[in-house]
């Protein structure tokens, strides 16, 4: 027997999936560079949370735009849906954060199996159009509601508990800065291993070719609204740790342009490689609040030009150069 | 004609499909019981591969019915029929170029007959490309792996849409020589569309050569290859 057979029948299927996406030591960089601004940026901590709570909102846009290539410019929607409904319990007398964030993620959850249900019978421009269709009519149901929301003005009066009875949420932003960091971890190894899972396969099936999934026996509709639900579950708690850390939420948590902003960041990093969130958002956001301060009038324009050179030039996003460097490399040793 | 469903077999009763208003396929009737096998014949642009499709339920069915494995499969969702046991290698191999060969096997794999080591035994040009992405194969490798790929769903039925088109020699040869293990060893059902109509003849049993979307010739394949005047007729091959 050849000695490629013998291998080939000592490997399960379950083994191989292991040993490719066993965990990688550049993988837990991200988890060493959130700690030293705990320290070091102190007075940032508040920005820094936000970018720890965008990276979880856009990991979970990964997942429907990257691995099972389903374009929403509605994604906001779920995000906005968690903020609202974590800011509403505390507003109303439940702070309790953990809690708060569990009802987030049911109530984004379930709009997006119902909406996914709906919405995943059509296709590209269709598809587009209903995921907008959903952000706009959310958003303009909370802005009616004033009684419930704050509407326009916010929603005010949020007052949270100490985080598991014991840490306050106080004025600098520590709190909420490793509240938003432990969930993202827990989020990530979620997330990891659904993409690396034979479900996660499937889907970049899905992406790659539907009528091939078909053909092979893959329920394709029922595993994409189950993508889609789980992203909105995600992005649900990413909205209610914002108001949660915030303690405010404005109407804004729940626009196209943040579903635009979303989309935007994770492209910038790079699609469908589940550290292209991890990546393209610090790289935004720092770049945005640097940029605001150097130029305050025409910041905007620098942002634009920065994205038009990324699609001109780096297909890909910041991960795809990182790739291409990597590769020069690697061919010029001999 | 026999009940759709009465048989264990693929049956098809007067089929009649096409793509959206055109129609390909008029009224095409044939049946292949368990473990038989199938040359599906004719030039160019006659029908072959939409009626392969038309069983996957993949293009819009005007009339008739499709049975298969004792159910009615008329108006079944594709992605059902493969869990009945039928398994598609389309003509353009379709491989996931972002999926390593070894995921584009587990990512169909639904059965216990067949496993990724059996597909590696049977093609082990796979095992070594096993780690490869499915842009990062030769067509023959794709091939393969497209085969493998329906295998890893258990099928009970093969179908099979030119597979040796555009192939060197020596990869067609160890195509058939599988497709012959598969019926022997597994007594797979093979239905096999192809061009080169002498080498499907000796390999399957029966034969249906198809003209214009309808059948001009069903019957035994060792019958149509030796009248050679017929075959020159049907198939436009020289004698």
């Amino acid at each position: 027997m050849a000695p490629h057979a013998r291998d080939a029948a000592r490997t399960s299927p379950v083994d191989s999936l292991v040993t490719r996406h066993r965990l990688r030591p550049l993988e837990l960089l991200p988890w060493v560079l959130v700690i030293p601004p705990y320290w070091l940026f102190d007075t940032y901590l508040p920005l820094g949370s936000e970018i720890l709570i965008m990276v979880l909102f856009a990991l979970s846009l990964d997942l429907i735009l990257g691995y099972a290539g389903i374009v929403t410019l509605g994604h906001a929607a779920f995000f906005g849906l968690g903020a609202y409904t974590a800011g509403i319990l505390a507003a109303n007398g439940w702070g309790e954060p953990i809690s708060g964030l569990a009802a987030a993620a049911a109530v984004a959850g379930a709009t997006g199996y119902v909406t996914g249900r709906i919405i995943l019978r059509a296709h590209g421009l269709t598809l587009l159009m209903m995921t907008l269709v959903i952000v706009l009519a959310l958003n303009e149901a909370a802005n009616r509601m004033g009684w419930l929301t704050g509407g326009a003005d916010g929603l005010s009066g949020i007052e949270m508990w100490p985080l598991l009875g014991l840490f306050r949420f106080d004025l600098y932003g520590r709190t909420g800065y490793v509240y938003a960091a432990a969930v993202l971890f827990v989020a990530w190894i979620f997330v990891r291993r659904i993409v690396h899972s034979p479900f996660g396969r499937s889907l970049t099936g899905i992406r790659e070719n539907v009528t091939r999934m078909h053909a092979i026996g893959v329920p394709v509709r029922t595993r994409q609204v189950t993508i889609y639900a789980i992203a909105a579950v995600l992005a649900g708690i990413a909205g209610g740790l914002l108001a949660q850390t915030t303690q405010s939420v404005a109407l804004t948590v729940m626009t196209f342009e943040r579903s635009g902003a979303i989309l935007i960041m994770l492209v910038l990093g790079g699609v469908g490689r589940l550290y292209g969130a991890f990546v393209g958002v610090p790289a935004y956001m720092i770049a945005q609040d640097n940029l605001a301060r150097l130029d305050p009038v025409y910041w905007y324009f620098w942002v634009g030009l920065m994205l038009v050179v990324v699609v001109l030039f780096a297909r890909g996003g910041i991960l795809g150069i990182v790739d291409r460097a990597r590769d020069l490399v690697v061919r010029r040793r001999p | 004609m026999a009940d759709p469903g009465a048989d264990a077999g693929l049956a098809l009763e007067a089929v009649t499909a096409g793509y959206g208003e055109t129609v390909v396929l008029d009224r095409i009737s044939l049946a292949l019981p368990p473990g038989q096998t199938l040359a599906l014949l004719g030039r160019n642009g006659v029908g072959k591969s939409t009626l392969l499709a038309t069983i996957m339920g993949h293009t819009t069915l005007h009339g008739g019915r499709i049975a298969f494995a004792g159910t009615d499969i008329t108006a079944l969702p594709t992605w059902r029929r493969p869990r009945l046991g039928i398994g598609y290698v389309p003509q353009e191999r379709e491989i996931f170029p972002s999926l390593s060969v070894e995921e584009n096997l587990t990512v169909a794999a639904r059965g216990t007959r067949w496993s990724v080591a059996r597909v590696y035994d049977l093609f082990p040009n796979l095992a070594r490309r096993r780690t490869n992405m499915g842009n990062q194969l030769s067509g023959g490798e794709q091939q393969m792996l497209s085969i493998g790929r329906a295998l890893m769903g258990d099928p009970t039925l093969l179908l099979l849409d030119e597979p040796l088109e555009g192939l060197a020699p020596v990869i067609v040869d160890a195509l058939m020589e599988s497709f012959a293990r598969l019926k022997r060893e597994d007594s797979l059902a093979i239905v096999l569309v192809e061009q080169h109509a002498r080498l499907a003849l000796a390999f399957a049993t029966d034969a249906v050569v198809l003209d214009r979307g309808r059948t001009v010739y069903q019957g035994d394949s060792a019958t149509l290859l030796a009248d050679a005047e017929r075959m020159g007729a049907l198939l436009g091959v020289a004698g």
